[in-house]
């Protein structure tokens, strides 16, 4: 493969993608369980849990910044990287993108402020409030994010305006329910509420280890593996559900990540492990699950699922049509408003396979002149390169379940087991904290590496989507994303690690001395007579 | 779905027109402070404290000014989709020395006072220096560029092609008008941060900051009345030739364009519309005179009213102008071409309708809750739970 434009503006979304992806999973879990804690906290006026609050509440404050630094390049990156992308489908992409702006991320950032600094100036319901707002104003914001995710995967309510040259949304609702945005909504915000409960459970066995704050590290460890628990579970049937909805949306995705070329008699096996070759199209050395991967894409006995080759073999066909309505859309931009009727009447009928004649565009100016090897050569492109699929997909579901089981492991010992952990469980809970960012990417790289050759299934090819850049000018942010994100990364860590190292700023005896003052300061401000705050 | 054809597709396209004013109003007006602020620091803070106190005036309220560019983006995106794809990728360096400003910014108010070494807090403190000032800079000479034209041609199927090499894009932008314009931005916003300055601090901070956000306001005025002049006789503008549709489908290419004489033609014909610089030099001359008085709550409202002048006077003398082509005219986005569907527009003003308002409700609270200066004590006192 050459290495152009495309390649490496694909490289440069991929890594600020994926590095914004370190920082969001944390913050929608964790905002979640501190607003619980703060919840806690509030109802029994215990103040372990206001300790708790405030402890797991700065580090949210460490990891939060950089996710919203991280999101401007992302919410700016596809006009400066794909300019042709944002011209053809803004009229539906772009829609959620503000609507994320405007519910949601206005709410989160808005409020995060008095999260830090409204201690002093809140009442105590009235901060609870301010931090389920961020709470809710974080996981919106994913809701919004996933919805126009989900466009790219599935582009329903959407159709090609042939005056426009672009796709214009015919139905906003249909954007909104998407089916494949529902479902990646719940299983990515479940996947950041597993990634907070191992971080939140992982530190607290680190200082179990040591007898640091056992308080706090105990009940930190009750509170996230409850919540971990329903998450891990979540997480797992709702990545269930996308394999469902790619069924019938992305067959090609779901054959890849299967690594199963041949369309196989329903119930179709599940390929455990194997070797997939996309020289010889088969996969070697398979260890299958009779009836698994039809019980799981179909829900059912009898329906097949279509494997790699009958896949490619429609995308020929689709080609053929597809240059149809190429070729009557050129004679519609010519005539503009006084097209022929019938003409447009054809482009109506093929306009659903208008996508696929532009795969042919990587190899010829106009599609209508290109060969049968050409036309050939563009329907292989239709299938993503497999084994890294195959791979991806299956170390994210072997983590998913190693998650339920450390889950339900630490559930059990908190509530049927007085809360003690021996040592080497708590070990490996320390030891897994990366494990569910590994998980998270693995995530992201399947969904869109197996969406490829296309960044809206079917409709716009990747190579087609870039902006008319240089070589040198990708290269140079390339290059200053790398730098800058690297140096931010070991800036990030360090503070984390300090900030854990250090441990909750109180005792608890000070708290319960701040909560008095607190109290009498508030008391005190209606008697217009304020009592000086000691420094905390 | 018909309910959307309730409100004309031209009408829709002014009212988003308008909007996008208001956000990136809405942004100068908030996060403007910020901007303003960040370039002070150096100026306004002498000692560890008095930076402090400098920064967490803004330190609550940050994250929420910051949503106005994002939301920004978002808008761009959803209501002039070819806006989105032609500027962001045309400004391409540009805009990443813009972005790179706003993701360091965040990081050095957070990062910023967690460790107690004075290098790590003078590097984050330049840091703030720079990530105030340049893009405060940059703003104003990407609209230097907008209005004298920027190169730029679609191909027949909407693909943007930029004139020019590479490097053209960034150095290419600082021409005297452009760099003319940016110093309207900047010191305009070095004033706003002084006007916040004067009412959100007291003592050493306050009085440098009256004394550097006056001087800002003059040349501020200055500029934009030489720049003003400027245009008049030495930059061209454009009109829209022939007959068109303001209701039509959104293809640039369906408009013939050409160059004019100069843009301010549209004040003999929009008479009215000469309310908005008047309002930008009034604001700008009250705002001086306030920070020299020492008047808190009333200068920062005349620093809003210069704001809100000057953006709005380029808008307005441009309209129906958005991004107007130097090299191919006919290529130029303009409020009847360039827009996202009916359908989209109609979306996207109902949920404008449902949301800014509540969003500004909930930020007039939390500015409610935050109201009151920033001490030197309120920053030694809560040494770890502030900035």
């Amino acid at each position: 493969m050459e290495f152009g434009i495309v390649e490496l503006s694909r490289l440069q979304f991929a890594m600020t993608a994926m590095y914004h992806f370190l920082f969001v999973p944390l913050t929608l879990g964790l905002s979640i369980l501190v607003a619980i804690m703060e919840t806690v906290y509030v109802m029994t006026n215990r103040p372990i849990w206001r300790q708790m609050t405030k402890f797991w509440g700065t580090l949210f404050g460490i990891n939060f910044v950089l996710g919203v630094a991280t999101g401007i390049t992302m919410e700016f990156q596809f006009g400066m990287n794909w300019s042709y992308y944002s011209h053809y489908v803004g009229d539906i992409f772009g829609a959620p993108l503000a609507i994320e702006g405007l519910m949601a991320f206005f709410l989160e950032a808005t409020f995060v402020g008095l999260f830090f600094f409204g201690w002093e100036k809140l009442s105590k319901q009235a901060h609870l409030v301010v931090t389920w707002l961020v709470a809710i104003g974080s996981n919106f914001s994913a809701l919004w994010i996933l919805i126009a995710n989900g466009w790219m995967q599935n582009p329903v309510g959407a159709e090609f305006n042939p005056q426009t040259m672009r796709m214009e949304m015919t139905d906003f609702f249909e954007v909104l329910f998407n089916e494949v945005a529902q479902a990646k909504f719940v299983h990515t915000v479940s996947a950041g509420y597993v990634t907070a409960a191992v971080f939140v459970i992982g530190v607290s066995a680190w200082y179990l280890l040591q007898n640091r704050y056992t308080e706090l590290a105990r009940r930190s460890i009750t509170a996230a593996a409850a919540f971990g628990l329903a998450s891990a579970f979540s997480v797992v049937l709702l990545g269930d559900e996308s394999g469902y909805s790619a069924t019938h949306s992305q067959k090609m995705k779901l054959a890849a990540i299967e690594a199963m070329w041949e369309t196989h008699d329903a119930p179709a096996p599940f390929n455990l492990i194997g070797f997939p070759d996309q020289e010889a199209r088969e996969t070697h050395y398979a260890i299958e699950i009779p009836w698994a991967m039809g019980l799981i894409g179909t829900r059912s006995l009898t329906t097949e699922i279509p494997g790699i080759n009958d896949l490619v073999a429609l995308a020929e066909t689709r080609i053929a049509s597809g240059l149809i309505a190429y070729d009557a859309l050129m004679h519609i931009r010519e005539a503009r408003e006084a097209a022929d009727p019938a003409i447009s009447a054809t482009f109506e009928e093929h306009s659903a396979d208008l996508g696929f004649a532009f795969l042919l565009k990587k190899y010829v100016d106009d599609p209508r002149t290109a060969t049968p090897e050409q036309i050939k050569m563009a329907a292989d492109d239709t299938v993503p390169t497999v084994w890294p699929l195959f791979w991806a997909f299956r170390v994210m579901v072997g983590l998913g379940f190693g998650f339920i089981a450390t889950m339900a492991y630490f559930f059990w010992r908190s509530s049927f087991r007085g809360m003690n952990y021996p040592r080497p469980a708590l070990w490996l809970a320390v030891v897994m904290i990366p494990a569910p960012w590994i998980a998270a990417e693995m995530g992201w790289f399947v969904a869109e590496f197996g969406r490829q050759p296309w960044t809206v299934d079917g409709i716009l090819p990747t190579a087609m989507s870039v902006s008319a850049l240089s070589m040198t000018e990708v290269t140079l942010t390339l290059a200053g994303f790398i730098t800058f994100y690297s140096v931010l990364f070991i800036i990030e860590m360090g503070l984390m690690l300090k900030y854990i190292r250090k441990g909750p700023f109180q005792d608890v005896g000070e708290t319960e001395a701040w909560v008095q003052r607190h109290n009498d300061r508030l008391a005190g401000r209606r008697n217009a007579d304020a009592i000086a705050m000691p420094a905390e | 779905m018909i309910l959307h054809e309730l409100l004309s597709y031209e009408l829709l396209r002014v009212i988003w027109w308008g909007l996008l004013g208001v956000l990136l109003i809405g942004f100068a007006l908030t996060d403007g402070f910020d901007m303003g602020v960040g370039a002070l620091i150096p100026f306004v803070g002498k000692t560890d404290v008095e930076r402090r106190v400098a920064i967490n005036t803004v330190g609550p309220v940050w994250e929420g000014n910051q949503v106005w560019f994002i939301l920004g983006g978002g808008a761009i995106f959803a209501a002039w989709p070819p806006l989105y794809a032609v500027s962001f990728s045309g400004f391409y360096l540009a805009m990443f020395v813009i972005l790179a400003a706003f993701i360091v910014r965040p990081v050095a108010f957070k990062y910023r006072s967690k460790r107690d070494s004075a290098t790590w807090r003078s590097a984050w403190d330049w840091a703030l220096f720079a990530s105030g000032s340049i893009p405060a800079l940059l703003f104003g000479v990407a609209v230097g560029n907008v209005i004298q034209g920027v190169p730029f041609h679609f191909t027949d199927d909407l693909h943007t092609i930029y004139e020019g090499a590479w490097y053209m894009k960034f150095i290419g932008l600082l021409d005297p008008f452009s760099i003319l314009a940016g110093v309207v931005s900047l010191s305009m916003l070095v004033m706003h941060g002084g006007a916040w300055l004067t009412l959100k601090a007291e003592g050493n901070v306050q009085a440098r900051a009256r004394v550097i956000g006056a001087f800002a306001a003059l040349i501020a005025v200055a500029a934009y009345i030489l720049a003003g002049v400027w245009m008049a006789f030495g930059i061209e503008g454009y009109r829209i030739v022939g007959d068109y549709v303001t209701g039509g489908p959104s293809n640039p290419l369906h408009f013939e364009v050409e160059k004019t004489a100069t843009w301010l033609t549209a004040y003999s014909d929009r008479p009215w519309i000469v309310l908005a610089p008047v309002m930008g030099v009034l604001g700008g001359l009250l705002t001086f005179a306030g920070l020299r008085a020492g008047r808190e709550v009333s200068t920062l409202l005349y620093s809003k009213m210069a704001i809100f002048g000057v953006i709005s006077s380029v808008g307005l003398t441009m309209f129906p102008f958005i991004m107007p082509s130097s090299s191919d005219p006919k290529s130029s986005l303009t409020v009847w071409n360039s827009s996202s569907s009916h359908l989209t527009l109609f979306v996207m003003l109902v949920c404008a309708l449902i949301f800014m308002p509540l969003i500004l409700a909930y930020t007039a609270w939390v500015y409610k809750v935050l109201w009151g200066k920033v001490t030197e004590a309120d920053v030694t006192d809560n040494s770890h739970s502030v900035y």
